[in-house]
Protein backbone atom coordinates (compact mmCIF):
# COMPACT_ATOMS: atom_id res chain seq x y z
CA UNK A 1 0.00 0.00 0.00
CA UNK A 2 2.78 2.37 -0.87
CA UNK A 3 0.89 4.06 -3.66
CA UNK A 4 -0.24 7.00 -1.59
CA UNK A 5 2.78 8.98 -2.74
CA UNK A 6 1.93 8.91 -6.47
CA UNK A 7 -1.72 9.35 -5.56
CA UNK A 8 -0.93 12.42 -3.49
CA UNK A 9 1.31 13.83 -6.23
CA UNK A 10 -1.44 13.19 -8.75
CA UNK A 11 -3.97 15.05 -6.63
CA UNK A 12 -1.48 17.89 -6.21
CA UNK A 13 -1.71 18.48 -9.95
CA UNK A 14 -5.21 19.85 -9.46
CA UNK A 15 -5.20 23.64 -9.06
CA UNK A 16 -7.56 23.90 -6.03
CA UNK A 17 -5.65 21.19 -4.15
CA UNK A 18 -2.32 22.83 -4.96
CA UNK A 19 -3.74 26.21 -3.96
CA UNK A 20 -4.69 24.94 -0.50
CA UNK A 21 -1.43 22.96 -0.09
CA UNK A 22 0.67 25.97 -1.07
CA UNK A 23 -1.33 28.19 1.25
CA UNK A 24 -0.68 25.82 4.16
CA UNK A 25 3.07 25.43 3.46
CA UNK A 26 3.90 29.03 2.62
CA UNK A 27 3.78 30.69 6.09
CA UNK A 28 5.94 27.93 7.59
CA UNK A 29 8.49 28.14 4.78
CA UNK A 30 8.62 31.93 4.96
CA UNK A 31 8.90 31.98 8.77
CA UNK A 32 11.64 29.36 8.82
CA UNK A 33 13.45 31.17 6.02
CA UNK A 34 13.43 34.44 7.97
CA UNK A 35 14.58 32.78 11.22
CA UNK A 36 17.33 30.77 9.54
CA UNK A 37 18.40 33.79 7.50
CA UNK A 38 18.66 35.92 10.64
CA UNK A 39 20.65 33.21 12.45
CA UNK A 40 22.96 32.77 9.45
CA UNK A 41 23.53 36.52 9.14
CA UNK A 42 24.32 36.79 12.84
CA UNK A 43 26.68 33.83 12.62
CA UNK A 44 28.31 35.17 9.50
CA UNK A 45 28.60 38.82 10.46
CA UNK A 46 29.36 38.60 14.19
CA UNK A 47 30.49 35.13 15.25
CA UNK A 48 32.66 33.99 12.34
CA UNK A 49 36.23 35.34 12.56
CA UNK A 50 37.59 37.78 10.01
CA UNK A 51 39.62 36.28 7.18
CA UNK A 52 43.36 36.61 7.69
CA UNK A 53 43.83 37.92 4.17
CA UNK A 54 40.59 39.59 3.16
CA UNK A 55 39.56 40.99 6.53
CA UNK A 56 35.87 41.61 6.90
CA UNK A 57 35.21 41.95 3.18
CA UNK A 58 34.89 38.21 2.74
CA UNK A 59 31.64 38.25 4.76
CA UNK A 60 29.69 38.99 1.59
CA UNK A 61 30.02 35.31 0.70
CA UNK A 62 27.19 34.60 3.14
CA UNK A 63 24.90 36.32 0.63
CA UNK A 64 26.85 35.78 -2.55
CA UNK A 65 27.51 32.04 -2.47
CA UNK A 66 23.98 30.92 -1.44
CA UNK A 67 22.55 33.20 -4.16
CA UNK A 68 24.88 31.67 -6.74
CA UNK A 69 23.84 28.17 -5.66
CA UNK A 70 20.19 29.17 -5.87
CA UNK A 71 20.59 30.70 -9.34
CA UNK A 72 21.61 27.26 -10.63
CA UNK A 73 19.30 25.26 -8.36
CA UNK A 74 16.25 27.22 -9.50
CA UNK A 75 17.23 26.72 -13.13
CA UNK A 76 17.36 22.98 -12.47
CA UNK A 77 13.99 23.01 -10.74
CA UNK A 78 12.54 25.13 -13.53
CA UNK A 79 13.89 22.75 -16.19
CA UNK A 80 12.38 19.72 -14.44
CA UNK A 81 9.02 21.47 -14.10
CA UNK A 82 9.16 22.62 -17.73
CA UNK A 83 9.89 19.08 -18.90
CA UNK A 84 7.00 17.67 -16.88
CA UNK A 85 4.73 20.42 -18.14
CA UNK A 86 5.66 19.84 -21.79
CA UNK A 87 5.48 16.05 -21.69
CA UNK A 88 2.40 15.49 -19.53
CA UNK A 89 0.73 18.87 -20.13
CA UNK A 90 0.24 19.44 -16.41
CA UNK A 91 -0.84 23.00 -15.87
CA UNK A 92 0.64 23.28 -12.38
CA UNK A 93 4.07 22.25 -13.67
CA UNK A 94 3.93 24.95 -16.36
CA UNK A 95 2.95 27.55 -13.77
CA UNK A 96 5.71 26.45 -11.40
CA UNK A 97 8.30 26.69 -14.20
CA UNK A 98 7.16 30.13 -15.30
CA UNK A 99 6.89 31.56 -11.79
CA UNK A 100 10.34 30.20 -10.91
CA UNK A 101 11.99 32.29 -13.64
CA UNK A 102 11.68 35.76 -11.98
CA UNK A 103 12.92 34.36 -8.65
CA UNK A 104 15.88 32.73 -10.36
CA UNK A 105 16.63 35.92 -12.26
CA UNK A 106 16.54 37.86 -8.98
CA UNK A 107 19.01 35.46 -7.33
CA UNK A 108 21.29 35.64 -10.38
CA UNK A 109 21.17 39.42 -10.26
CA UNK A 110 21.97 39.42 -6.52
CA UNK A 111 24.91 37.11 -7.23
CA UNK A 112 26.29 39.47 -9.86
CA UNK A 113 25.78 42.59 -7.74
CA UNK A 114 27.30 41.17 -4.55
CA UNK A 115 30.14 39.67 -6.58
CA UNK A 116 30.98 43.03 -8.10
CA UNK A 117 30.73 44.73 -4.68
CA UNK A 118 33.26 42.22 -3.38
CA UNK A 119 35.42 42.41 -6.49
CA UNK A 120 35.92 46.17 -6.32
CA UNK A 121 38.07 46.14 -3.14
CA UNK A 122 39.48 42.61 -3.62
CA UNK A 123 40.30 42.37 -7.33
CA UNK A 124 40.44 46.13 -7.86
CA UNK A 125 37.69 45.94 -10.47
CA UNK A 126 33.97 45.35 -10.22
CA UNK A 127 33.82 43.39 -13.45
CA UNK A 128 36.26 41.09 -15.16
CA UNK A 129 35.67 38.64 -18.01
CA UNK A 130 36.30 35.69 -15.77
CA UNK A 131 34.70 32.40 -16.79
CA UNK A 132 32.39 32.23 -13.78
CA UNK A 133 31.24 35.82 -14.03
CA UNK A 134 30.56 35.50 -17.72
CA UNK A 135 28.56 32.31 -17.45
CA UNK A 136 26.51 33.81 -14.62
CA UNK A 137 25.76 36.81 -16.84
CA UNK A 138 24.72 34.50 -19.68
CA UNK A 139 22.46 32.66 -17.21
CA UNK A 140 20.80 35.98 -16.37
CA UNK A 141 20.17 36.56 -20.09
CA UNK A 142 18.60 33.11 -20.41
CA UNK A 143 16.28 33.87 -17.48
CA UNK A 144 15.32 37.21 -19.03
CA UNK A 145 14.69 35.53 -22.39
CA UNK A 146 12.37 33.00 -20.75
CA UNK A 147 10.45 35.74 -18.93
CA UNK A 148 10.23 37.84 -22.09
CA UNK A 149 9.02 34.98 -24.25
CA UNK A 150 6.39 33.97 -21.68
CA UNK A 151 4.93 37.47 -21.60
CA UNK A 152 4.98 38.04 -25.37
CA UNK A 153 2.17 35.55 -26.00
CA UNK A 154 -1.48 36.55 -25.73
CA UNK A 155 -2.45 33.10 -24.51
CA UNK A 156 -0.77 32.33 -21.19
CA UNK A 157 -0.65 28.56 -21.55
CA UNK A 158 0.78 28.77 -25.05
CA UNK A 159 3.35 31.26 -23.78
CA UNK A 160 4.19 28.92 -20.91
CA UNK A 161 4.71 26.01 -23.29
CA UNK A 162 6.92 28.03 -25.65
CA UNK A 163 8.96 29.41 -22.74
CA UNK A 164 9.23 25.91 -21.22
CA UNK A 165 10.74 24.76 -24.49
CA UNK A 166 13.23 27.62 -24.28
CA UNK A 167 14.08 26.54 -20.73
CA UNK A 168 14.99 23.09 -22.03
CA UNK A 169 17.05 24.55 -24.89
CA UNK A 170 18.83 26.67 -22.28
CA UNK A 171 19.41 23.62 -20.08
CA UNK A 172 21.33 22.03 -22.96
CA UNK A 173 23.13 25.29 -23.58
CA UNK A 174 24.28 26.20 -20.06
CA UNK A 175 26.96 23.46 -19.77
CA UNK A 176 28.19 24.26 -23.30
CA UNK A 177 28.48 27.95 -22.43
CA UNK A 178 30.26 27.15 -19.19
CA UNK A 179 32.72 24.86 -20.93
CA UNK A 180 33.40 27.18 -23.84
CA UNK A 181 33.82 30.22 -21.59
CA UNK A 182 36.32 28.29 -19.49
CA UNK A 183 38.23 27.39 -22.63
CA UNK A 184 38.11 30.97 -23.88
CA UNK A 185 39.30 32.36 -20.58
CA UNK A 186 42.23 30.02 -20.14
CA UNK A 187 43.35 30.83 -23.67
CA UNK A 188 43.59 34.54 -23.04
CA UNK A 189 44.47 35.28 -19.48
CA UNK A 190 46.16 33.78 -16.49
CA UNK A 191 44.22 32.21 -13.66
CA UNK A 192 42.16 34.59 -11.61
CA UNK A 193 41.27 34.55 -7.94
CA UNK A 194 39.09 31.67 -6.90
CA UNK A 195 36.49 32.43 -4.30
CA UNK A 196 36.96 29.39 -2.08
CA UNK A 197 39.54 27.38 -3.95
CA UNK A 198 40.60 23.94 -2.92
CA UNK A 199 41.43 25.13 0.61
CA UNK A 200 39.19 23.98 3.40
CA UNK A 201 36.81 26.44 4.89
CA UNK A 202 36.81 27.05 8.62
CA UNK A 203 33.88 25.40 10.44
CA UNK A 204 32.77 28.67 12.05
CA UNK A 205 32.45 30.10 8.54
CA UNK A 206 30.85 27.00 7.06
CA UNK A 207 27.79 26.67 9.27
CA UNK A 208 26.40 30.17 8.56
CA UNK A 209 26.91 29.45 4.88
CA UNK A 210 24.95 26.20 5.03
CA UNK A 211 22.24 27.79 7.18
CA UNK A 212 21.89 30.59 4.68
CA UNK A 213 21.62 28.01 1.91
CA UNK A 214 18.69 26.36 3.72
CA UNK A 215 17.13 29.79 4.28
CA UNK A 216 17.34 30.72 0.59
CA UNK A 217 15.82 27.38 -0.42
CA UNK A 218 12.90 27.91 1.98
CA UNK A 219 12.51 31.48 0.76
CA UNK A 220 12.35 30.15 -2.81
CA UNK A 221 9.57 27.76 -1.80
CA UNK A 222 7.63 30.51 0.00
CA UNK A 223 8.02 33.00 -2.82
CA UNK A 224 7.23 30.42 -5.49
CA UNK A 225 4.08 29.26 -3.72
CA UNK A 226 2.84 32.82 -3.27
CA UNK A 227 3.40 33.55 -6.96
CA UNK A 228 1.79 30.29 -8.09
CA UNK A 229 -1.26 30.94 -5.88
CA UNK A 230 -1.71 34.41 -7.35
CA UNK A 231 -1.28 33.06 -10.87
CA UNK A 232 -3.79 30.25 -10.27
CA UNK A 233 -6.44 32.66 -9.01
CA UNK A 234 -5.82 34.93 -12.00
CA UNK A 235 -5.86 32.23 -14.66
CA UNK A 236 -8.67 30.12 -13.17
CA UNK A 237 -10.83 33.16 -12.45
CA UNK A 238 -13.88 31.72 -14.16
CA UNK A 239 -13.79 28.34 -12.41
CA UNK A 240 -16.12 27.33 -9.60
CA UNK A 241 -13.48 26.85 -6.90
CA UNK A 242 -12.16 30.40 -7.25
CA UNK A 243 -15.68 31.78 -7.03
CA UNK A 244 -16.32 29.67 -3.93
CA UNK A 245 -13.05 30.91 -2.48
CA UNK A 246 -13.88 34.54 -3.07
CA UNK A 247 -17.46 34.05 -1.82
CA UNK A 248 -16.10 32.39 1.35
CA UNK A 249 -13.64 35.21 1.92
CA UNK A 250 -16.30 37.88 1.40
CA UNK A 251 -18.43 36.30 4.12
CA UNK A 252 -22.18 36.39 3.64
CA UNK A 253 -22.16 38.57 0.61
CA UNK A 254 -25.55 38.15 -1.07
CA UNK A 255 -24.08 38.57 -4.54
CA UNK B 1 -4.00 10.95 -54.54
CA UNK B 2 -0.80 9.49 -53.15
CA UNK B 3 1.57 11.86 -51.38
CA UNK B 4 4.82 12.62 -53.16
CA UNK B 5 8.06 11.14 -51.93
CA UNK B 6 9.94 12.96 -49.20
CA UNK B 7 13.01 13.86 -51.34
CA UNK B 8 10.73 15.29 -54.02
CA UNK B 9 8.85 17.38 -51.46
CA UNK B 10 12.12 18.66 -49.97
CA UNK B 11 13.47 19.55 -53.41
CA UNK B 12 10.24 21.32 -54.33
CA UNK B 13 10.26 23.33 -51.11
CA UNK B 14 13.91 24.28 -51.55
CA UNK B 15 13.28 25.32 -55.15
CA UNK B 16 10.23 27.36 -54.10
CA UNK B 17 12.10 29.22 -51.35
CA UNK B 18 15.10 29.95 -53.55
CA UNK B 19 12.84 31.15 -56.36
CA UNK B 20 10.95 33.41 -53.98
CA UNK B 21 14.23 34.85 -52.71
CA UNK B 22 15.52 35.34 -56.27
CA UNK B 23 12.38 37.22 -57.29
CA UNK B 24 13.15 39.69 -54.47
CA UNK B 25 16.89 40.03 -54.99
CA UNK B 26 16.99 43.41 -53.27
CA UNK B 27 16.21 41.76 -49.93
CA UNK B 28 19.26 39.53 -50.26
CA UNK B 29 21.48 42.59 -50.64
CA UNK B 30 20.19 44.25 -47.46
CA UNK B 31 22.04 42.13 -44.85
CA UNK B 32 25.24 42.47 -46.89
CA UNK B 33 24.83 46.22 -47.03
CA UNK B 34 24.15 46.27 -43.30
CA UNK B 35 27.33 44.30 -42.59
CA UNK B 36 29.39 46.63 -44.78
CA UNK B 37 27.98 49.68 -43.00
CA UNK B 38 28.61 48.30 -39.51
CA UNK B 39 32.15 47.24 -40.37
CA UNK B 40 32.83 50.66 -41.90
CA UNK B 41 31.75 52.40 -38.70
CA UNK B 42 34.42 50.70 -36.57
CA UNK B 43 37.45 52.53 -38.04
CA UNK B 44 35.58 55.83 -37.62
CA UNK B 45 34.87 55.05 -33.97
CA UNK B 46 38.27 53.59 -33.08
CA UNK B 47 40.62 55.55 -35.32
CA UNK B 48 42.38 54.32 -38.48
CA UNK B 49 45.41 52.80 -36.71
CA UNK B 50 46.21 49.63 -38.74
CA UNK B 51 47.73 47.75 -35.78
CA UNK B 52 44.63 48.21 -33.66
CA UNK B 53 42.28 47.39 -36.54
CA UNK B 54 44.08 44.20 -37.47
CA UNK B 55 43.88 43.03 -33.86
CA UNK B 56 40.11 43.46 -33.65
CA UNK B 57 39.29 42.62 -37.29
CA UNK B 58 38.37 38.96 -36.73
CA UNK B 59 36.01 39.70 -33.85
CA UNK B 60 34.41 42.65 -35.62
CA UNK B 61 33.70 40.59 -38.74
CA UNK B 62 32.11 37.81 -36.68
CA UNK B 63 29.91 40.11 -34.64
CA UNK B 64 28.89 41.99 -37.79
CA UNK B 65 27.95 38.78 -39.58
CA UNK B 66 26.08 37.59 -36.50
CA UNK B 67 24.04 40.80 -36.33
CA UNK B 68 23.28 40.69 -40.05
CA UNK B 69 22.04 37.09 -39.74
CA UNK B 70 19.97 38.04 -36.71
CA UNK B 71 18.38 40.80 -38.76
CA UNK B 72 17.40 38.41 -41.52
CA UNK B 73 16.25 35.59 -39.21
CA UNK B 74 13.11 37.48 -38.31
CA UNK B 75 11.80 36.91 -41.84
CA UNK B 76 12.49 33.17 -41.84
CA UNK B 77 8.95 31.92 -41.22
CA UNK B 78 6.98 35.16 -41.24
CA UNK B 79 5.70 35.14 -44.84
CA UNK B 80 4.76 31.47 -44.62
CA UNK B 81 2.84 31.98 -41.41
CA UNK B 82 1.03 35.03 -42.75
CA UNK B 83 -0.18 33.41 -45.98
CA UNK B 84 -1.01 30.09 -44.32
CA UNK B 85 1.51 27.89 -46.13
CA UNK B 86 3.13 27.01 -42.79
CA UNK B 87 -0.09 25.25 -41.75
CA UNK B 88 0.01 23.28 -45.01
CA UNK B 89 3.62 22.26 -44.31
CA UNK B 90 2.62 21.12 -40.83
CA UNK B 91 -0.25 19.06 -42.26
CA UNK B 92 1.92 17.55 -44.99
CA UNK B 93 2.57 13.79 -44.77
CA UNK B 94 6.34 14.40 -44.98
CA UNK B 95 8.20 14.88 -41.68
CA UNK B 96 8.06 18.54 -40.65
CA UNK B 97 11.66 18.47 -39.38
CA UNK B 98 12.98 17.75 -42.89
CA UNK B 99 10.81 20.40 -44.51
CA UNK B 100 11.92 22.95 -41.92
CA UNK B 101 15.53 21.91 -42.54
CA UNK B 102 15.03 22.78 -46.21
CA UNK B 103 13.70 26.21 -45.25
CA UNK B 104 16.73 26.77 -43.02
CA UNK B 105 19.03 25.67 -45.84
CA UNK B 106 17.37 28.12 -48.21
CA UNK B 107 17.74 30.86 -45.62
CA UNK B 108 21.41 30.06 -45.15
CA UNK B 109 22.03 30.15 -48.92
CA UNK B 110 20.26 33.48 -49.35
CA UNK B 111 21.29 35.28 -46.15
CA UNK B 112 24.58 33.81 -44.93
CA UNK B 113 26.36 32.83 -48.12
CA UNK B 114 26.48 36.43 -49.49
CA UNK B 115 27.87 37.50 -46.12
CA UNK B 116 30.64 34.88 -46.35
CA UNK B 117 31.46 36.13 -49.85
CA UNK B 118 31.78 39.70 -48.63
CA UNK B 119 33.56 38.83 -45.34
CA UNK B 120 37.11 38.67 -46.83
CA UNK B 121 36.52 42.14 -48.22
CA UNK B 122 35.48 43.44 -44.80
CA UNK B 123 38.44 41.71 -43.17
CA UNK B 124 40.77 43.27 -45.75
CA UNK B 125 39.33 46.71 -45.06
CA UNK B 126 40.04 46.14 -41.38
CA UNK B 127 43.64 45.10 -42.15
CA UNK B 128 43.36 41.45 -41.23
CA UNK B 129 46.57 39.75 -42.49
CA UNK B 130 45.82 38.02 -45.82
CA UNK B 131 47.17 34.65 -44.65
CA UNK B 132 44.50 34.54 -41.92
CA UNK B 133 41.59 35.08 -44.30
CA UNK B 134 41.25 31.37 -45.30
CA UNK B 135 40.85 30.53 -41.58
CA UNK B 136 38.24 33.27 -41.28
CA UNK B 137 36.26 31.88 -44.22
CA UNK B 138 36.51 28.32 -42.87
CA UNK B 139 35.27 29.45 -39.46
CA UNK B 140 32.42 31.39 -41.08
CA UNK B 141 31.46 28.39 -43.23
CA UNK B 142 31.00 26.35 -40.04
CA UNK B 143 29.66 29.08 -37.76
CA UNK B 144 26.97 30.62 -39.97
CA UNK B 145 24.96 27.38 -40.52
CA UNK B 146 25.17 26.84 -36.78
CA UNK B 147 23.74 30.32 -36.18
CA UNK B 148 21.02 29.78 -38.79
CA UNK B 149 20.01 26.45 -37.22
CA UNK B 150 19.90 27.72 -33.64
CA UNK B 151 18.26 30.97 -34.67
CA UNK B 152 15.57 29.02 -36.53
CA UNK B 153 14.58 27.21 -33.31
CA UNK B 154 14.13 30.54 -31.53
CA UNK B 155 12.32 32.14 -34.47
CA UNK B 156 9.94 29.18 -34.44
CA UNK B 157 9.27 29.77 -30.74
CA UNK B 158 8.35 33.40 -31.35
CA UNK B 159 6.23 32.51 -34.39
CA UNK B 160 2.96 33.06 -32.53
CA UNK B 161 3.89 36.49 -31.14
CA UNK B 162 3.59 39.98 -32.55
CA UNK B 163 6.80 41.73 -31.53
CA UNK B 164 9.82 39.49 -31.73
CA UNK B 165 12.84 41.46 -32.96
CA UNK B 166 14.39 42.48 -29.65
CA UNK B 167 13.22 39.31 -27.93
CA UNK B 168 14.97 37.24 -30.58
CA UNK B 169 18.25 39.06 -29.90
CA UNK B 170 17.88 38.46 -26.17
CA UNK B 171 17.23 34.75 -26.65
CA UNK B 172 19.92 34.23 -29.29
CA UNK B 173 22.73 35.83 -27.28
CA UNK B 174 23.26 32.95 -24.81
CA UNK B 175 23.11 30.43 -27.64
CA UNK B 176 25.67 32.16 -29.82
CA UNK B 177 28.27 32.79 -27.10
CA UNK B 178 30.08 29.46 -27.73
CA UNK B 179 29.93 29.96 -31.51
CA UNK B 180 31.49 33.41 -31.30
CA UNK B 181 34.13 32.20 -28.85
CA UNK B 182 35.26 29.31 -31.04
CA UNK B 183 35.00 31.11 -34.37
CA UNK B 184 36.80 34.26 -33.25
CA UNK B 185 39.20 32.08 -31.24
CA UNK B 186 40.26 30.25 -34.38
CA UNK B 187 41.01 33.52 -36.18
CA UNK B 188 42.86 34.94 -33.18
CA UNK B 189 44.96 31.77 -32.87
CA UNK B 190 45.82 31.85 -36.58
CA UNK B 191 46.77 35.51 -36.27
CA UNK B 192 49.19 34.71 -33.46
CA UNK B 193 50.65 31.81 -35.40
CA UNK B 194 49.19 29.22 -33.04
CA UNK B 195 47.45 26.00 -34.17
CA UNK B 196 43.86 26.88 -34.99
CA UNK B 197 42.45 23.49 -35.90
CA UNK B 198 41.01 22.72 -32.43
CA UNK B 199 38.37 25.51 -32.31
CA UNK B 200 37.47 24.76 -35.94
CA UNK B 201 36.97 21.12 -34.98
CA UNK B 202 34.74 22.17 -32.06
CA UNK B 203 32.68 24.28 -34.45
CA UNK B 204 32.35 21.28 -36.75
CA UNK B 205 31.25 19.08 -33.85
CA UNK B 206 28.68 21.67 -32.84
CA UNK B 207 27.43 21.92 -36.41
CA UNK B 208 27.06 18.12 -36.66
CA UNK B 209 25.05 18.11 -33.43
CA UNK B 210 22.89 21.05 -34.49
CA UNK B 211 22.26 19.58 -37.96
CA UNK B 212 20.61 16.58 -36.32
CA UNK B 213 18.89 18.21 -33.35
CA UNK B 214 17.95 21.71 -34.48
CA UNK B 215 15.43 20.75 -37.22
CA UNK B 216 13.69 18.41 -34.77
CA UNK B 217 13.64 21.11 -32.08
CA UNK B 218 12.50 23.66 -34.64
CA UNK B 219 9.60 21.46 -35.74
CA UNK B 220 8.58 20.88 -32.11
CA UNK B 221 8.79 24.60 -31.38
CA UNK B 222 6.67 25.43 -34.43
CA UNK B 223 4.01 23.00 -33.27
CA UNK B 224 3.97 24.65 -29.84
CA UNK B 225 3.91 28.20 -31.15
CA UNK B 226 1.30 27.61 -33.88
CA UNK B 227 -0.98 25.53 -31.66
CA UNK B 228 -4.00 27.79 -31.19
Amino acid sequence: MANWVPLWLHRLGSPPVFYRFAGAVRPWALGLALVLGAVALYGGLFIAPADYQQGDAYRIIFIHVPSAWMSLFIYGAMAVAAFIGLVWRIKIAETVAMESAPIGAAFTFITLVTGSLWGKPMWGTWWTWDARLTSELVLLFIYLGVIGLYHSFEDRRQGARAASFLVLVGAVNVPIVHFSVNWWNTLHQASTVRLLGPSHIEASMLWPLLTMMAATKLYYIASLFARVRADLVASEGGKGWVRDLLAGRAGNDPA
Amino acid sequence: MRPGSTPAACAALLRRDLTLAWRRRGDIALPVLYAVIVATLFPFALGPDPALLSRIAGGVVFVTVLLAILLSLDQLFRADIEDGSMEQLMLAPQPLALLVAMKILAHWVTAALPLIVVAPLLAGMLKLPPEVIPVLVAALLLATPLLSLMGAVLVALTAGTRRSGMLLALMLLPLCVPVVIFAAGAVAAAQEGLPWIAPIAWLGAGLALALVLAPLACAAALRIAMDT
